[in-house]
């Protein structure tokens, strides 16, 4: 009944305020901050690659409980995507709450950003624009790792990427802006780090935002060619797993004492 | 040495059934320290009677002459000329006001509403006994109290906010700060529960998007980017 009431008047039953507004508010930016974290570390370990296949290996197995069992287990990465699926599609849905909805509030921000060229103005509007891209992109990378969580791997992954480059570079431009601008917008939002000096802390989160988000497209970039010079090398052995080189040394060491 | 300069303003009169928008340009010679507010009045005397436009106090005071200059959302009053290097200056009124005539909108009527809105008075039980001293307020709190009363209601804050541009209802960040003002005087006796109940919703604090801009703009430089987190975080921890 208490919902109904709430529903209908936007006011809970004592007649007050409905509270959901500020949880929403809340939520929205606990998701963006677990979403813009989480993309850090992903980030982190999938370019583990640059540095050799059987790190980017090592790390997979990692995460598929490798400390524990022998097996890959792959539905450890299957419940990882999930969650984080969860988390995304809650941060999309109240991303839209925002959105332009109808052209004329389209037209009026663009407008108003051209005139202004105001720097966080135009960047929400990559935000929004961003956000936008991954309702798909992101969407679509989720459910393709979900359907081939037993599928990676320095060879397979870079397979992935060789044959849906375009799907990758867009994705990677997306996460980085829409991260990056939101981390710095979520310090503003709650005044964080904001001392008694708001203005040079503003600054200077600025300028951390962009030598962050320099880094992540850097590194972003260098892993990106990486796994597609894999992928482009694998191009005539389709669908063969990586092995990783302590296990061929033991079955060499076989072979040479049979 | 003096050069020429060209303002180029829209002209628009939406209460007639002949006006259409259009923009119209003057040209016209720098004067010394020349404001906007100079080159206006001259144009109107000298070239056009019928250009609209506001001004009273001209000393940034009064709040009225806020406009768009060269996009940016300025009291025109404190706009000086010579800092414009190609000597160019385009005027639009500002916008998510009612547009009066050309460069003059209503921002008194949305200031108005605003301060109901947010029922910008002090709500107390007390009632004052002149005969007694007043009880004393720590200078600190009031300095707060004072700096956040510094506000003009120049409406620029609004007209930068591309969140109020989209959505209407929005409070703005005039308004927010107006919360944020009777929220520290001592003198108010209003909870965060009641301010909840002013701007707890997707029109008031949480429809706030962190542009920045009224913080950029205010031409009395008011703590708005930190006094609407300040808000945000006191409305959010609302149980
Ligand atoms: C379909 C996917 C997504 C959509 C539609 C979306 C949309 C949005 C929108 C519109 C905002 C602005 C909220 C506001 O102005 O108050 C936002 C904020 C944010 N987003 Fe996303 N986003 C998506 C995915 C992501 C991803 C993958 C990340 C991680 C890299 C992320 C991180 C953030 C952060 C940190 C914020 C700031 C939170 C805040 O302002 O409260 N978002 N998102
Ligand atoms: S807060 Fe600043 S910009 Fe907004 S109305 Fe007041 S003085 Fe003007
Ligand atoms: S005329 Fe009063 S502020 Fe400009």
């Amino acid at each position: 009944m208490s919902d109904l009431i709430e529903g209908f008047l936007g006011k809970s039953v004592e007649g007050k305020k409905s509270r959901l507004p500020a949880k929403l508010d809340f939520v929205q930016s606990a998701t963006g901050l677990f979403l813009g974290l989480f993309m850090w570390g992903h980030m982190f370990f999938v370019s583990t690659i640059l540095v050799s296949n059987d790190l980017m290996y090592n790390v997979t197995k990692m995460f598929e409980g490798g400390f524990f069992f022998e097996e890959r287990q792959h539905w450890i990465d299957a419940v990882l995507i999930i969650f984080v699926l969860v988390v995304f599609f809650t941060h999309a849905g109240l991303g839209m709450r925002k959105f332009p909805i109808n052209f004329r509030q389209w037209q009026v921000y663009k407008t108003h950003m051209k005139m202004m060229k105001h720097d966080e103005t135009s960047m929400w509007y990559v935000q929004a624009i961003t956000g936008f891209v991954m309702f798909f992109l992101g969407s679509a990378h989720l459910f393709i790792i979900l359907l081939h969580v037993a599928d990676i791997g320095p060879y397979l992954s870079g397979s992935r990427i060789y044959s849906l480059w375009p799907f990758y570079i867009l994705l990677l431009l997306a996460v980085e802006f829409h991260g990056g601008i939101g981390l710095y917008r979520l310090c503003i939002k709650w005044g964080w780090f904001e001392g008694n000096n708001a203005k040079e802390t503003r600054a200077k989160l600025k300028k951390v935002k962009w030598v962050i988000t320099a880094f992540f497209l850097t590194l972003g970039i260098l892993t990106f060619v990486a796994y597609f010079k894999i992928g482009l090398e694998q191009k005539d052995n389709a669908g063969e797993r990586y092995q990783p080189s302590a296990m061929i040394k033991v079955i060499d060491n076989i072979k040479v004492g049979s | 040495m003096s050069r020429t300069i060209t303002i180029k303003a829209l002209k628009y009169n939406p209460n007639s059934s002949i006006s259409k928008p259009h923009m119209v340009e003057y040209k016209l010679e720098e004067t010394d320290g020349m404001t906007l507010f100079i080159a206006l009045t001259k144009i109107r005397e000298e070239m056009d009677a019928d250009l609209s436009f506001d001004f009273v106090c001209r000393a940034g005071i009064c709040g009225s002459c806020g406009m768009m200059v060269n996009g940016q959302p300025v009291l025109a009053c404190r706009t000086l000329t010579k800092n414009f290097p190609d000597g160019v200056l385009e005027l639009f009124p500002m916008p998510a006001f009612k547009l009066i005539k050309d460069l003059s909108v209503d921002t008194g009527n949305w200031m108005n509403d605003m301060s109901k809105r947010v029922e910008s008075w002090i709500h107390t039980e007390h009632e004052v006994d002149i005969s007694k001293l007043e009880a004393p307020i720590e200078p600190d709190v009031a300095d707060a109290t004072f700096e956040l009363d510094r506000c003009i209601e120049c409406g620029i804050c609004v007209a930068a906010c591309g969140t109020k541009l989209m959505r209407p209802d929005f409070v703005g960040a005039v308004g927010l700060n107006r919360v944020a003002r009777f929220e520290c005087d001592p003198h108010d006796n209003r909870t965060i529960e009641d301010y909840y109940e002013l701007v707890g919703d997707d029109d008031g604090i949480f429809g706030c998007m962190s542009l920045l801009a009224c913080e950029d703009n205010c031409p009395k430089h008011l703590p708005l980017q930190s006094k609407i987190a300040y808000m945000r975080r006191k409305l959010v921890a609302l149980r």
